[in-house]
């Protein structure tokens, strides 16, 4: 290509949240502005995955399609020209029109994702070109029953975490007594650090409104809620363009597609509580009530909304509908393992290389994302732990890295699945703290319904706080463990019985850190303030005051050209001075 | 009514199908500890003290949401099981003010009785506790709110039962309080003040204000009465202290199931009331002076009869009153027709 003048169709902007937050839509105008005068179209896109590299193009013409990542508006006018001739900055290119570059992106597996990243959310003319809605024209020429034993077939199980499989959960919502049945997909994704859902309603909206309408026609309901939370406005937006489009073409609505089936959906808003997650809080919520659980059974197959068998399904387990009726369950269930079918979407964040949207065959071990895919850990330093299933999840050691991401595996480990957070830690990470900062999410999110999660994880909070102060004894800590399995063992709801896992995996992986937090009064990763102290180094120090001018509390003194001190009953271990120290005179200890 | 046989305990027992397995138990002499369990509410499954362990389920179920069926093996004591409650009931201490001393609830409170039955002496957790402001505005229910151990039967019963829906749970996490909307005060909300939310509440976090400090729970003997203001003749319970009523609550081994409004609850004040009248009265010269009930029956009965022979039966009528029973009301419209001969009867409950 290089050297031709290319013939530019349409330039596609990565505009899903992430994209948005490095800048695209500044990308975006400077690409209508240039499209105006060079006569190419300016689309979306949603999120390709890559946040590392956002913003992204897409740049389609009659030589095929290239990615570029890491796109500066002020850079873009400039490169524009060597673009037009084909000359594409290397270092920037995602895609080179055959084969990706990343290895990020090539090791894995897109299925979920298909789509997203690629065509525009809010055409469904893109939607229908990769073969969009052939799979609700194919089911609706089947009986239902066949769709049940093609899901069922496929071994797809629920990604909203507790891994329940789909085509199981159709086959007791179609056989529960009553006419009016609904289908629910389940949007909250409420674990903080997780945004696989959101990518697939930003950057694929119709893949799951097909899904749904095909788990419509499969159970026999004609109605379908989506439950997304509030703090989503883009995936609001984009799922309210997509049911309209939808609607016009037929897919949606009074005998869809010519035959007796009719499906509606409706949008629900949520307010962002992580409990109305859960399936029957999410329920309560939708009919106007607090969003507390209720005790199971009877469950949402046999009385759910307005007391009508529902299927309440995830948006990743509906995206994958789609897929799996057009490619055939075989094909589906022969990715994956014997456990665990298909592919997985994590969200891979926290202290790796590359951090973002990973879609990899069940089985694939926690090393190859990490390492392979995520480029291991930043600035190279140590792995310390992997911290899987969101804040219900657990926080796996090096030791395990082999362990396949499969439902069976994981949860022998003590983690779970989740819905798909994963966060690497590094050698700089306490494990008390993370623990700590886990359960103050999950105690502030309890409902209050029931005294285990309630009070039990507040009191499991002032523990950790404690510890983490050096208040804690070493005699507390089995008191620590043994409320930590009442709560597991007794709450009423999912929250409370996972609540739990990141300490007790802690405590079973990293125990010496526990260890030296109560016995040592000592925070081996230094991160825990109330065990740190600041010193300064006198041999090092040059007296040079600047963190005198930085220490807000005024713990520094020393004469001018003399080694400084710090006054430990004043200090209140922001950390200022250390960051600010241009001679690294400063420590922790 | 299908019977099916279930094992608890090891011991073989009957039981009509589909019934909870914690009145089965109960019934069976089997006690499994609960606090958010009322026979007149809907299974919540919220304290999680009723947990036990049935064969083939993978995890632990609450006696009170489990309806029995056949070939059902049930434990509900084992070490876990003890471990579970003795924790809670230490969890639920650690959030309580423990002043058990001076409270009103004093030996009639289900947390006290737990914490003794399990021997927790006082809480082993330290940590915070909750600081909700009491509710002191209303002369009949007093709301301390921080001996609320929220098991919900306040809202429920309120809900389920009145239909008025005075209270919610609100806020989350340790913060979690029952409120009522915006938390003003019941007085400004839909309360009926029927007391319900009184007489469910076991713990000292609800109480009536009429009774406070009246007596201590073991002070007064229950003595078994109609209640005086309507037709429905609910079964009350007068909390009597050296001869004096101090309170009033009801059976849930009534025809009433223990559910009573606002007059039979809290309308008692006046049975040792100085004003109240204790005998009939007759007005003579103007003045009212007391009477026996043979002579002041004897004048009405001369008096009527006076009226009837007088001035005819329709110059008479009859207005029966909604605190006597159906057949009082029953009789004394025969007393107008059939006696009297007149049609002039009515009832207060339609004027
Ligand atoms: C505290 C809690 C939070 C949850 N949050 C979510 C969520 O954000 N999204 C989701 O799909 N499922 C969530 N779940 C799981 C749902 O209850 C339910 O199992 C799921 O939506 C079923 O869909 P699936 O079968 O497709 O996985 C949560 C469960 C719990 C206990
Ligand atoms: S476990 Fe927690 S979130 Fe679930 S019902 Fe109990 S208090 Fe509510
Ligand atoms: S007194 Fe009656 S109406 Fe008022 S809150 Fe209690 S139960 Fe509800
Ligand atoms: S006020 Fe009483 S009845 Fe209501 S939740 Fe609290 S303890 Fe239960």
């Amino acid at each position: 290509m290089a050297g031709t003048k290319l013939k530019i169709k349409k330039v596609k902007v990565g505009l899903g949240t992430c994209g948005i937050a490095a800048g695209a839509s500044q990308v975006y105008q400077e690409l209508e502005s240039l499209g105006k005068k060079e006569g190419f179209e300016v689309g979306k896109v949603g999120c390709l995955g890559l946040c590392y590299r956002e913003p992204l193009i897409n740049i389609e013409g009659s030589f095929g399609r290239v990615v570029l990542g890491d796109i500066s508006p002020s850079e873009l006018k400039g490169a524009w020209e060597d673009i037009k001739n084909g000359y594409f900055p290397e270092e920037k290119i995602i895609f080179d029109g055959q084969n990706y570059r990343d290895n990020f992106i090539t090791r894995q597996k897109r299925i979920v994702l298909r789509n997203v990243g690629l065509i525009d959310p809010e055409d469904i003319e893109e939607y229908l070109a990769c073969n969009g809605y052939k799979g609700l024209e194919r089911v609706l020429t089947w009986e239902p029953e066949k769709v049940l034993t093609e899901v069922e077939k496929s071994g797809l199980r629920g990604r909203g975490g507790a891994g329940f499989p789909t085509g199981l959960k159709w086959k007791l919502t179609r056989a529960a007594p009553g006419d009016t049945k609904y289908i629910i997909c389940n949007a909250d994704e409420g674990d903080p650090g997780a945004f696989m859902d959101r990518s697939i309603l930003e950057g694929d909206p119709h893949s799951v409104v097909e899904g749904m309408i095909i788990a419509g026609y499969a159970v026999g309901a004609s109605e379908g809620y989506i439950y997304v939370r509030a703090e989503y406005p883009l995936a609001v937006k984009r799922i309210e363009k997509a049911l309209k489009q939808a609607e016009k073409k037929g897919f949606l609505g009074e005998n869809i597609l010519g035959s007796k089936f009719s499906f509606k959906i409706k949008i629900k808003e949520g307010a962002g509580a992580f409990v109305c997650g859960e399936e029957t809080a999410l329920i309560a919520s939708i009919e106007g009530k607090r969003g507390m659980p209720r005790l199971r059974p009877p469950f949402p197959a046999n009385r759910g909304l307005w007391g009508k068998p529902t299927s309440i399904n995830n948006v990743e387990t509906f995206a994958n509908i789609p897929w799996i009726i057009l490619h055939g369950a075989e094909e589906f269930a022969s990715i994956g393992t014997e456990d665990s079918k298909g592919t997985k979407v994590f969200a891979l964040a926290g202290r790796v290389k590359k951090t973002g949207l990973v879609e990899v065959p069940m089985g694939t071990s926690l090393k190859e994302i990490i390492f392979d895919i995520g480029g291991g850990i930043k600035e190279d330093k140590k792995f310390k732990a992997v911290q899987i299933g969101g804040p219900s999840g657990g926080c796996l050691p090096d030791k395990l890295l082999e362990t396949p991401v499969e439902y069976r595996a994981l949860t022998e480990t003590g983690a779970i699945m989740g819905s798909g957070g994963m966060i690497v830690l590094d050698e700089t990470s306490c494990m008390v703290d993370l623990a700590r900062y886990f359960l103050t999410f999950i105690q502030s999110e309890s409902c209050g319904k029931c005294v285990p999660c309630r009070v039990g994880t507040k009191r499991m909070l002032e523990m950790l706080n404690r510890l983490t102060e050096g208040e804690l004894s070493s005699e507390e800590i089995p008191k620590l463990e043994a409320l930590a399995h009442v709560v597991r063992t007794a709450s009423l709801c999912g929250l409370g019985q996972t609540a739990p896992n990141p300490v007790l995996t802690t405590l079973k992986y990293f125990f010496s850190e526990y260890d030296m937090h109560a016995k040592e009064k000592r925070c081996p990763a230094g991160v825990c303030t109330g065990l740190t102290t600041f010193v300064i180094n006198e041999k090092v120090c040059t007296g040079c005051g600047i963190c005198v001018k930085h220490c807000v509390v005024k713990a520094i003194s020393g004469e001018k050209k003399k080694p400084h001190r710090i006054d430990v009953e004043k200090c209140v271990k922001c950390g200022l001075c250390l960051i600010n120290c241009p001679f690294d005179a400063i420590y922790k200890v | 009514m299908k019977k099916v046989k279930l094992k608890i305990n090891e011991k073989v027992i009957e039981a009509v199908e589909g019934k909870l397995l914690l009145e089965v138990a109960k019934e069976n002499g089997v006690r499994i500890p609960h606090l958010c369990y009322e026979p007149r509410l809907k299974p919540y499954g919220s304290c999680r003290l009723c947990l036990v362990e049935i064969k083939g389920e993978r995890k632990l179920q609450p006696a009170c949401a489990t309806p029995v069926k056949n070939g059902m093996e049930v434990i509900t004591d084992s070490i876990t099981l003890y471990e579970i409650r003795r924790t809670i009931i230490d969890l639920l201490l650690s959030t309580h003010p423990e002043d058990c001393l001076t409270c009103e609830a004093c030996g009639r409170c289900t947390l006290q009785d737990l914490a003794y039955e399990y021997g927790l002496r006082k809480t082993s957790y330290q940590g915070e506790k909750p600081h909700t402001p009491l509710e002191d505005h209303n002369p009949l229910i007093f709301r301390e709110r921080e001996k609320c151990v929220l098991c919900g039967r306040c809202v429920r019963i309120c809900s389920e039962v009145q239909g008025v829906d005075a209270y919610t749970f609100a806020g989350r996490g340790f913060q979690t309080i029952i409120a009522t909307a915006f938390d003003e005060p019941l007085s400004l909300k839909n309360c009926e003040f029927c007391g319900q939310c009184v007489s469910t509440c076991p713990t000292g976090a609800l109480v009536s204000r009429l009774e406070m400090g009246k007596a201590r729970s073991w002070e007064s003997k229950g003595v078994m009465t109609t209640c005086p203001y309507c037709g429905c003749g609910c079964q009350i319970v007068l909390k009597v202290k050296d001869n004096q009523v101090v309170g009033v609550e009801s059976d849930y081994e009534t025809h009433n199931r223990g559910n009573l409004c606002a007059k039979g609850r809290f309308g008692w004040e006046f049975v040792n009331h100085p004003d109240r009248l204790k005998t009939p009265l007759i007005k003579k010269k103007g003045k009212f002076v007391k009477a026996s009930w043979d002579e002041a029956l004897a004048l009405v009965a001369e008096k009527l009869k006076f009226t009837k022979e007088k001035f005819g039966s329709e110059s008479i009528a009859f207005i029966a009153s909604a605190k006597c029973t159906n057949e009082e009301n029953y009789l004394l419209q025969k007393l107008a027709r059939v006696v009297f001969g007149t049609n002039n009867i009515d009832h207060c409950a339609r004027l």
